[in-house]
This record gives structure tokens, C-alpha cells and sequence, in this order.
């Protein structure tokens, strides 16, 4: 499975991360030499396991519906690049 | 009495419990040493005037029922520490404080320990040689110019220069064990679900374990004990009996079976691995273990299956470093020209890499055949393991295939960098406890390690065949202190 | 644009030659009655200042892991049952990895492919008779929290209180027809989680919203048409107008030749038209991928079967009981099983009275009230004790029907007793025969050509001594009696 340039950048619009045409040929050489490796896997014959669902051998541990956490908004606004006193603030969406 | 800062963390806990020494001296003496250490890069944030400070209150009204009594530590900067910054290697968290405490850190506080500072690693955990830092390069105490090995790269340099007395770190595909061995340190990466990620910035949440590094295996089961619990805070954690591994810690390992699996005696591995890994199964026999030849089939699709689940599971997991709640922003004309821009000024490439190749074998289209197929994979290796686990108690392998390279050596070949994990990533994989401890040295007199892998929960019988060990092996560092002028 | 209803109530578009039935599903999404949100333990009251109910968990910070909610999961499962819903006792939490402001941790927990609850039934009560519409499935997912967008011209505010409360996906089959049975449809689930307490159904708050997803295709044929989604309608009147004018747009792309888009759409509520979402990102691929920080949920039949024990009585057995035991008929029983509320008061109110006049007066006048005043029947100005009371001075006969309207008016004041009312305005009616007799005797003696005319045959000028005798009596003479003494005195 090779990876062009049209897909590097389809990925990185998925991911939010912005790919220049340089960086994109960078990614490809890299990206394709990494899938080279993993390709391996189709070696391997598995239409009969079943995938692993959880490593932890324990089954999911419920809460109570208590509320516990109280109001932290200084703490939770703190460490925002941009924020006003009640809000964190963002660029506009353009849709 | 030893130099303050060539003590094992057990001596410096006895001396302390015995009032021979105050935690203010201990403190003082890795600081001055720390300072002198610049040169190895191995701190991202130094916390020295608030730990001596702490020290010096410890030292008013001493409770020394504490298992870590006033011992100043250096931890990884992959563990959230309430009011001091946490980077996890990266500029996007360059200035992140976090307001609250990993449940790790906090059962060390819990039990005396000071922070001495937060350590370099690769960014986001991701890297086997500390050279995808935000911060620099990290120097191995070993030789100038040589990795300390990643992603724990700056705790396994402090640890091995003796500027921390003892350390955590997490480990993903190797991240603990590989620089243990690159550094001649000792590394545990205990059973998935071991110890808590509550509060540890997530890389691959279904691989990561935080652990101990330390000098010796003693330190090491003393540390596990008080890093080990239960944390109703992570699902994902486990609630089972947990030993006390340094009191039950005993050389006594006479009758247990351990595997020497074929499959990881791989093409052109260096002829010293070899001869290191057969000197250890000889030193087993002479402890009265029993030697037994298995297979692990399906380990050479380990790591491919690796380098598809980890990156999947943290290109979602560094979905939420988006400039929007805390760190690193980059101005943008709109909302998602601020995210693209945020994210790929704030990540490094690796990490960028790693987050398209997640991105890709979960789309639409491809999920079945990468991230399907590799979960399957990983059904497979946890089986062999399984199975194998019926006829011994215990697996012997190298840890890593080759000892510590030059910085710069290997960073411009990622798969060439992905190969260093190549036996310590079944272990993940599998969710199995797994210890290495410093077994000798190569040809260039640098050291290499040997890893135990165990069962499930098993954490203290591998202690104890490490402990067996290392008696026989005696393995002395090297440390010439060439850094320090 | 033309509609045609033939006799079945079919709600149909018509073209030249073409007759189309719109195929309708709806995606609803309710919010959780729970204090605490489904993977954190931060409150999730409505109306709180902005941020002051978000934890860290809530806003993604570094090394925060989510912890199921025990109660949320009870209240998804009580929810399956009444929709008499298969219960699967193993699900799994996915992520739905896409970005967004108010979306922190880049995803949003949900479940894919293995859902807390199956499929099941939902009956809806239609003016031509019952209709079965199909449950796909019910699962539960992590709400966002809300962008406001208008209060900047450069920037969007972001409010996480919402983030991370807990939501249930209900997807019913393509099996609604029509505006009208969406209506009911929506009721019908709102009355069902309101009866379980598991969802407050308060849309005005956002607890109740839907994706609406419509296609059309020829009345005759069986091939779905390409449907699109309007997403996030807050309520049934825009449902109704949002299904109406997509339905038409696509029948009219169609008449011309064109091709439907598979898209995903608003409902813009000022011009009362769809329009198509222009984000070209592929915001659809999700990525959806088993939520590694959280492990299968499992539960045991012990625990499903609690839940089942503690189910209430629903509103279709409800009103089988109603019809049954108090002889309602099913219009009736309907109408006072839909809400659990006003099945309580009618409950109440009939305990110590008339049943139908209990049943119109409630739907009658205490709705009207109710209606006009924008309140639900839990904050009815009259309480059932009361309304009660009022019924039996009627059936007892101490006072008429109308001047029991007139009391209702001035009961709503506080909740007013009525026997008080009547003992301080004086409106006892006269029920004394020969007190009647004396009234009418003089009403007779002072209209004898009215006597005559109605003697020989002039029926109507019956009503004329009838009002005659009420103005003289102020009003509160019985009207039962006097109609029957009347009767006889003017034979």
C-alpha cells in the first residue's frame, strides 16, 4: 500500500495539522518506508481470532451518581491561551 | 557511610531512618551535583529551592515510618505534579502547570519523597533515544555524544549519573526497559493495569505503565511497593493483591522454569547479546532454575502491530492539544486554520508522523486491515505467551539489540529507530510485567541488558530472579563523571 | 407546493404525474435525568453560569480518564425496557474522533458497534388507529458543551457545562410517514422517559433534540430514496416544518432530473428552509475505534432484572387500566395517560369523586387553563384535592355546573378552597323545591301572554321562563329542578 501526496494531505486535514507541499514529500518518504514495515502484518492469516478488546483482565468498575466536583472555573480557565472571565475563546468557525 | 549521592535509595532510607543523615544533606547533595550536571540535559524543570525547602520541614518533625523518608526524587515529565510545570518533551505543553497530582506522584509524596524536578524524554513519550525532545538531546552518563536510550531517556541518565537517587518512568514499547539497559540501570515495567495513569499525560492508553528506575533491584521492589496501587480514578486499573515486593523480595529461585524463546535470537544480532544472554542462563542454572526452550511464534509481528495501535490509539488520545484549554496557541484566521497551525508549529515531526499514521489506519477504508488486523495480532502474541506460561514461570531475552548509539546515529531512519523496541514490545502488547537489569557490556565497554518478562501480576517472582541475578552477574558502572568540569 | 390527503390521512406530494410518500427517521437525543455526568462526577443542572460545572476530566487536561456512571447505564437500560427493547449485557464505548470547539477531548465517547440496547417498539396512538414504529437501537454517548457564536464578531465563546453530560441516542427505523406521526412519535418517547423518570423531555432546556433524516420515494414503489440528515431540531413544530420543506425540495430535484446529495443539513428556523452544511471537511470519517481507557461494560441479568422490577405501570398499560376500570373511552384514556402527571392528578382527583366529571373538567377547563397560561399540570393553580371538592358540590347539587365555572376562575388564586368560596360568596344554589315552586309561581303570574303563546304551542318561549326564573333567583337557582318544575306548572 503506497501512500501519495493526495492522501498525506486528506490525513492531515483529518488530523488538523497543516502539510506544506515540502513537508508533505518529506512525510511521503518517511510515511511510505514505515508502511513498508507494517505491511508485514498481511503475512499473517487471522479471519478466525478474535481482536483484543481490553489488555486489563477486570471488567468495567461503575461510579456512583454523586456529584463531587465542584464549580473550578479559575482553575479550569487558568492555563487557557485566550479566555475571558466565564469563557475560553476561539477563533470564529467559518462554515 | 557511602557519598551521599552514590548510595542506593535503600541505604539512603536507612541512614535517614537511623538519623545518621537529614533529608537537607541528602537534598543538598543532589542539587550541588545536579548543578554541576547541566551538560547531560536530563532536566526540563528544576524544583531544587521548593525540595530543599520541603527538606528542611521534613527534617523539623521527621516521620520516618515512611517508606521514602525525606528522599528527594526526579521524575519523568510525563506525570502531571500539582503546581509545577509539565512539558511531557514538548512545545505545545511549554508552559503547562498542572493544579493537580498524578495518583504515582502523589503515593510517592505520600510516603515522604520530595520532587526534586520533572526529567527530559522524548516528546509525548514517543522515541527510543530522547532525541524528539522539545528540550535537546539528553546525554548517556556513559560515554559523550552516546543516547541514554528513550523515551525515558532523561530519568535513565539522572538515575545513571547519580543526580536522583531513584526514578519513575513509563513504558509503552520499551520506554523504561531500553534505557535501563543503554545506561546499565535497572528498569521494571510492571503488568498492565499495575500501577494507576491517572494523571499521566496518555500516550497509547492500552500500552502505557508507569514504573521504577533504579540502581538495583532492591530499590526497585521498594519503589514498586509504593507506586503500585489501586485507583478507582483509571478504569482501567486493577484491583488485585499486590505483594510487598521488597520485603518479599528473596535470591531463592530454585525449581522455577524459565523460557529461552527461539524467535528472539534474531539475524545479525551482535555476537556479545549472545554471549550475555547464554552467560544468563547460566547463572540461572547456578541459582537452581531450570532451563526450558520455548517459542513465541508470532513475535516478529510484534512490532508492526506496535506501530499500528500505539499511533492509532495517540493520534485520539493528542486529539485534545488544540490550543484551545491550555498550552502552546498559534494565532489563525479561523477556528481550523488556528487548530492546523497550533499543532503542527507545537508538535515535533515524530510526534506529527505518528499522529498521521493513527490518523490513517483508523479511516474509513483502512480500519479492517491495519488497526483490526493488529488487534488480532496482538490476540495472538498474548496467546503464545499463555501458552507458554503453562510450562514456565518466567522468560529470559535480551532487552535491546545493540547497546547505546551516537546521538544523531539512527534519527533520520524512523523504522531503523523502531527497531530498538524489538524485544521489549511483545510485552506491552501482552500487558505482562518485565524487568531489565544490566547484564555486561559490548565491545566498546558499553552496557547491555538482560530482560526478565513474567505472568500477569507476577511482579514479585521476576523481582526475585532479578535480584538471583544480579548477585551473580555483579555488574559495577563505569561512571566517569566526564560532564562535570 | 402540493399536498394530498386521501382518506387514510396519508401525507402525500403530488407533481404532474407523480404521486411521493416521504420515509422518515428520527435520531432523538436525550439528555439523562442524572446528577452527575456520564463519565465525571460534575453536576449537570441546567442554567448554571457558564464553566462553574466543568472538572478537568470534563475539559480533556492532560492524564484525565473517564469513570462510567452507575446510574446512567440503569437509566439507559430502564429506557430499553420501555421501549420493550432488547437489553444487551455487553456494549462497548467508542471514540468519535472529530474537532471542535466545545468538543475538548478531540472525540466524543459514544457507542458503535455494540449498543447498550437493541431494537424495540414504540406504539403510537394515531386518529386512525395504532401504528407500530421500530427502534433501531438506544446507546449512550458523552454530550458537547456549546458555542455561542453571536455575542463576538471575531471570536466564539465556548461553555463546557454541557460537556460530557449524558445523552441517549434513540434511532428509530425509516418507519414514520408524516409530520403528524413524528408529533406523536416525539410525545410518545417523551411520555414513555418521563413515566421512567430517565429523561425530563424539557425541550425548551435542550433535553429532547432530534436528527431528522428524510428521503422520498414514488407512493408504489420499495427502493429507499437518498436521504439527508437535518440535524439538531429542538422542537416538534420545527420537525413538522423542517420535514415539509425537505420533502418537497427533493421531490422537486427529482421532477427535474437531478440527483438527490447525500448530505447532512439545517434547519434554518428563520427562513423556514434546509440548507446543506457547507463544511467540505469529510466530517464523516470518524474513525471510531473501541475506547481504550474504558473496558466492555457487562451486566448481569440480576442487575437488569432489578431495574425491570423497578419500572413503573407505562402508558399503554396505563390506558388499558384506564379503559378497563374506569370506563374511559380510548380518545379519553389517551389523552390522560400521554403525560404521567396528569395521570397522577386524574388518579388523585377521582379518588373521592365523579370520574366523568372529573375526566372533563380536566381535559376541558383545567387544560385550557393550563394551556394559556404556559403550565405544566405539576404547577396546576388548582390542586387535585381541591378540583376534587369542586366536582362533588356539583354532583351533590349544591351548586350548578356554571356557577362551578365561575368558582374554578376564582379558586385559581391561591389554591382556593372551594366549599370557602361559595360559603363566602353565597353561591349555594337553590334547591328547594317549594322555594322554587314560590319563584316560579311569580314568574308565571307576571308573563301571562308568554303563558298563553307557549300553551299553544310556541315550544321555544320554554327558555324564556327558564331565564326568567335564573335572573330572578340570581342565578343559583338549580336548573335541574327548575326545569322540572316548570315542566309541570306549565303543562
Amino acid at each position: 500500500m503506497t501512500i501519495d501526496l493526495k492522501t498525506i494531505k486528506h490525513i492531515s486535514k483529518l488530523s488538523r495539522i497543516s502539510v506544506d507541499d515540502a513537508k508533505a514529500k518529506k512525510l511521503e518518504g518517511n510515511l511510505n518506508s514505515i508502511f513498508e514495515f507494517i505491511e508485514k502484518l498481511n503475512q499473517l492469516k487471522t479471519e478466525n481470532i478474535e481482536p483484543l478488546t481490553s489488555i486489563a483482565e477486570t471488567t468495567l468498575k461503575l461510579r456512583s451518581d454523586e456529584v463531587k466536583s465542584k464549580n473550578i472555573r479559575e482553575e479550569i480557565l487558568k492555563n487557557s491561551p485566550e479566555k475571558n472571565q466565564d469563557f475560553f475563546v476561539v477563533p470564529k468557525v467559518v462554515e | 557511610m557511602n557519598d551521599i549521592v552514590s548510595q542506593k535509595l535503600t541505604e539512603l532510607v536507612q541512614n535517614v531512618k537511623e538519623r545518621k543523615i537529614s533529608s537537607e544533606e541528602i537534598t543538598k547533595a543532589f542539587i550541588d551535583r545536579s548543578n554541576k550536571s547541566k551538560t547531560l540535559n536530563s532536566y526540563i524543570t528544576e524544583n531544587f529551592s521548593a525540595a530543599l525547602q520541603k527538606a528542611k520541614k521534613f527534617d523539623e518533625k521527621p516521620n520516618l515510618d515512611l517508606k521514602l523518608p525525606g528522599i528527594p526524587i526526579a521524575v519523568k515529565d510525563l506525570f502531571c505534579t500539582n503546581g509545577v510545570r509539565t512539558t511531557a518533551g514538548s512545545k505545545i505543553l511549554n508552559n503547562f502547570t498542572p493544579t493537580y497530582e498524578s495518583t504515582v506522584t502523589q503515593n510517592m509524596w505520600n510516603d515522604g519523597a520530595i520532587l526534586l524536578g520533572k526529567l527530559n524524554c522524548d516528546e509525548f513519550a514517543m522515541g527510543s533515544s530522547n532525541e524528539t525532545s522539545f528540550f535537546g538531546n539528553v546525554q548517556n552518563p556513559i560515554d559523550k555524544d552516546l543516547v541514554p536510550g528513550g523515551s525515558s531517556g532523561g530519568s535513565a541518565s539522572a538515575l545513571a549519573a547519580n543526580i536522583t537517587p531513584i526514578t519513575i518512568g513509563t513504558d509503552t514499547g520499551g520506554s523504561i526497559r531500553q534505557p535501563a539497559s543503554f545506561t546499565g540501570t535497572v528498569g521494571l515495567k510492571p503488568t498492565y493495569g499495575s500501577c494507576s495513569r491517572y494523571g499521566i499525560v496518555a500516550f497509547a492508553s492500552s500500552l502505557d505503565q508507569a514504573g521504577p528506575m533504579s540502581k538495583n533491584v532492591k530499590d526497585c521492589a521498594l519503589l514498586q511497593e509504593v507506586i503500585s496501587t489501586y485507583d478507582s480514578k483509571d478504569s482501567t486499573s486493577i484491583d488485585f493483591k499486590r505483594n510487598n515486593y521488597s520485603s518479599e523480595l528473596t535470591k531463592n529461585i530454585k525449581g522455577k522454569k524459565i523460557g529461552i524463546p527461539k524467535e528472539y535470537r534474531v539475524d545479525g544480532m551482535p555476537k556479545e547479546i549472545e554471549t550475555l544472554w547464554s552467560k544468563g542462563t547460566q547463572y540461572l542454572k547456578n541459582c537452581g532454575a531450570e532451563i526450558v526452550d520455548i517459542s513465541l511464534p508470532h513475535t516478529n509481528y510484534a512490532l508492526p502491530a506496535y506501530y499500528i495501535v500505539a499511533p492509532a490509539e495517540a493520534s485520539s488520545n493528542l486529539a485534545r492539544y488544540d490550543g484551545v484549554k491550555y498550552g502552546f496557541r498559534s494565532n489563525g484566521e479561523n477556528l481550523i486554520d488556528m487548530y492546523e497551525k497550533t499543532r503542527s508549529e507545537g508538535f515535533g515531526d515524530e510526534v506529527q508522523r505518528r499522529i498521521m499514521i493513527g490518523t490513517y489506519v483508523l479511516s474509513s477504508g483502512y480500519y479492517d486491515a491495519y488497526y483490526l488486523k493488529a488487534q488480532k495480532v496482538r490476540k495472538l502474541i498474548k496467546n503464545d505467551f499463555d501458552e507458554v506460561y503453562k510450562k514456565v514461570d518466567a522468560i529470559l531475552t535480551p532487552s535491546t539489540p545493540s547497546s547505546a548509539f551516537k546521538i544523531g546515529e539512527n534519527s533520520n531512519d524512523p523504522v531503523s529507530m523502531y527497531l530498538n523496541d524489538i524485544f521489549t514490545v511483545p510485552v506491552n502488547l501482552a500487558g505482562l510485567p518485565a524487568i531489565s537489569i544490566p547484564a555486561g557490556v559490548d565491545d566498546k565497554g558499553n552496557p547491555l541488558g538482560l530482560q526478565i518478562i513474567g505472568k500477569h501480576f507476577d511482579e514479585q517472582n521476576i523481582l526475585n530472579i532479578a535480584y538471583a541475578m544480579e548477585e551473580k552477574i555483579n555488574f559495577k558502572n563505569k561512571i566517569t563523571d566526564w560532564w562535570i568540569k | 407546493m402540493d399536498k394530498v390527503n386521501n382518506e387514510n390521512k396519508e401525507f402525500l406530494i403530488s407533481r404532474k404525474k407523480n404521486i411521493y410518500e416521504v420515509i422518515i427517521g428520527l435520531e432523538v437525543h436525550a439528555q439523562v435525568t442524572s446528577n452527575s455526568k456520564l463519565f465525571s462526577s460534575s453536576s449537570t443542572k441546567f442554567g448554571a453560569e457558564p464553566n462553574t460545572q466543568v472538572s478537568l476530566v470534563d475539559a480533556a487536561f492532560p492524564g484525565m480518564l473517564p469513570v462510567i456512571n452507575e446510574f446512567c447505564v440503569k437509566q439507559a437500560i430502564k429506557t430499553g425496557i420501555g421501549l420493550k427493547a432488547q437489553i444487551n449485557k455487553r456494549s462497548v464505548f467508542d471514540r468519535k474522533n472529530y474537532f471542535y470547539a466545545d468538543l475538548p477531548q478531540g472525540y466524543q465517547i459514544s457507542q458503535f458497534k455494540h449498543p447498550i440496547v437493541g431494537e424495540g417498539t414504540v406504539v403510537l396512538d394515531m386518529p386512525n388507529g395504532q401504528k407500530e414504529v421500530g427502534i433501531e437501537r438506544l446507546h449512550l454517548e458523552q454530550d458537547a458543551g456549546k458555542s455561542i457564536h453571536d455575542v463576538d464578531p471575531q471570536n466564539t465563546m465556548v461553555d463546557l457545562n454541557r460537556s460530557g453530560v449524558a445523552l441517549m441516542e434513540i434511532v428509530s427505523k425509516p418507519d414514520l410517514r408524516s409530520p403528524d406521526e413524528v408529533n406523536v412519535y416525539i410525545k410518545k418517547l417523551r411520555s414513555i422517559m418521563r413515566y421512567l423518570g430517565t429523561c425530563d423531555g424539557n425541550m425548551q432546556e435542550g433535553s429532547l433534540r432530534a436528527d431528522v433524516n428524510v428521503s422520498v420515494r414514488k407512493k408504489g414503489t420499495d427502493k429507499l430514496g437518498t436521504r439527508c440528515e437535518i440535524k439538531n431540531v429542538n422542537s416538534i413544530k420545527f420537525m413538522q416544518m423542517a420535514i415539509n420543506y425537505e420533502a418537497n425540495r427533493q421531490v422537486d430535484l427529482i421532477e427535474e432530473g437531478k440527483s438527490i446529495a447525500q448530505e447532512t443539513r439545517l434547519f434554518d428556523t428563520k427562513k423556514n428552509e434546509t440548507r446543506s452544511m457547507r463544511s467540505k471537511e469529510d466530517a464523516h470519517d470518524y474513525r471510531y475505534f473501541p475506547d481504550p481507557d474504558l473496558l466492555p461494560l457487562e451486566v448481569t441479568d440480576n442487575f437488569v432484572e432489578l431495574i425491570k422490577s423497578e419500572i413503573p405501570e407505562l402508558p399503554d398499560e396505563k390506558k388499558k387500566r384506564f379503559i378497563e376500570k374506569y370506563k374511559l373511552s380510548p380518545y379519553e384514556a389517551t389523552i390522560l395517560v400521554s403525560d404521567i402527571e396528569t395521570s397522577k392528578y386524574f388518579e388523585e382527583v377521582i379518588k373521592n369523586s365523579d370520574i366523568k366529571l372529573a375526566t372533563n373538567w380536566i381535559t376541558g377547563e383545567l387544560f385550557a387553563v393550563l394551556n394559556n397560561k404556559n403550565l405544566e399540570i405539576a404547577d396546576s393553580p388548582i390542586s387535585a384535592k381541591n378540583l376534587s371538592k369542586l366536582i362533588n358540590l356539583i354532583k351533590d347539587g349544591t351548586i350548578s355546573g356554571k356557577i362551578a365555572k365561575t368558582i374554578f376562575e376564582l379558586m385559581m388564586d391561591g389554591d382556593k378552597d372551594p366549599q370557602t368560596i361559595v360559603d363566602e360568596k353565597g353561591l349555594k344554589q337553590q334547591s328547594d323545591p317549594k322555594a322554587l315552586e314560590d319563584l316560579i309561581d311569580k314568574v308565571i303570574a307576571d308573563n301571562p301572554d308568554n303563558v298563553k303563546e307557549y300553551k299553544s304551542g310556541k315550544e321555544k318561549l320554554f327558555g324564556f321562563f327558564v331565564g326568567q326564573v335564573m335572573k330572578v333567583s340570581g342565578g343559583k337557582a338549580n336548573p335541574q329542578l327548575v326545569n322540572e318544575i316548570l315542566k309541570k306548572k306549565l303543562k
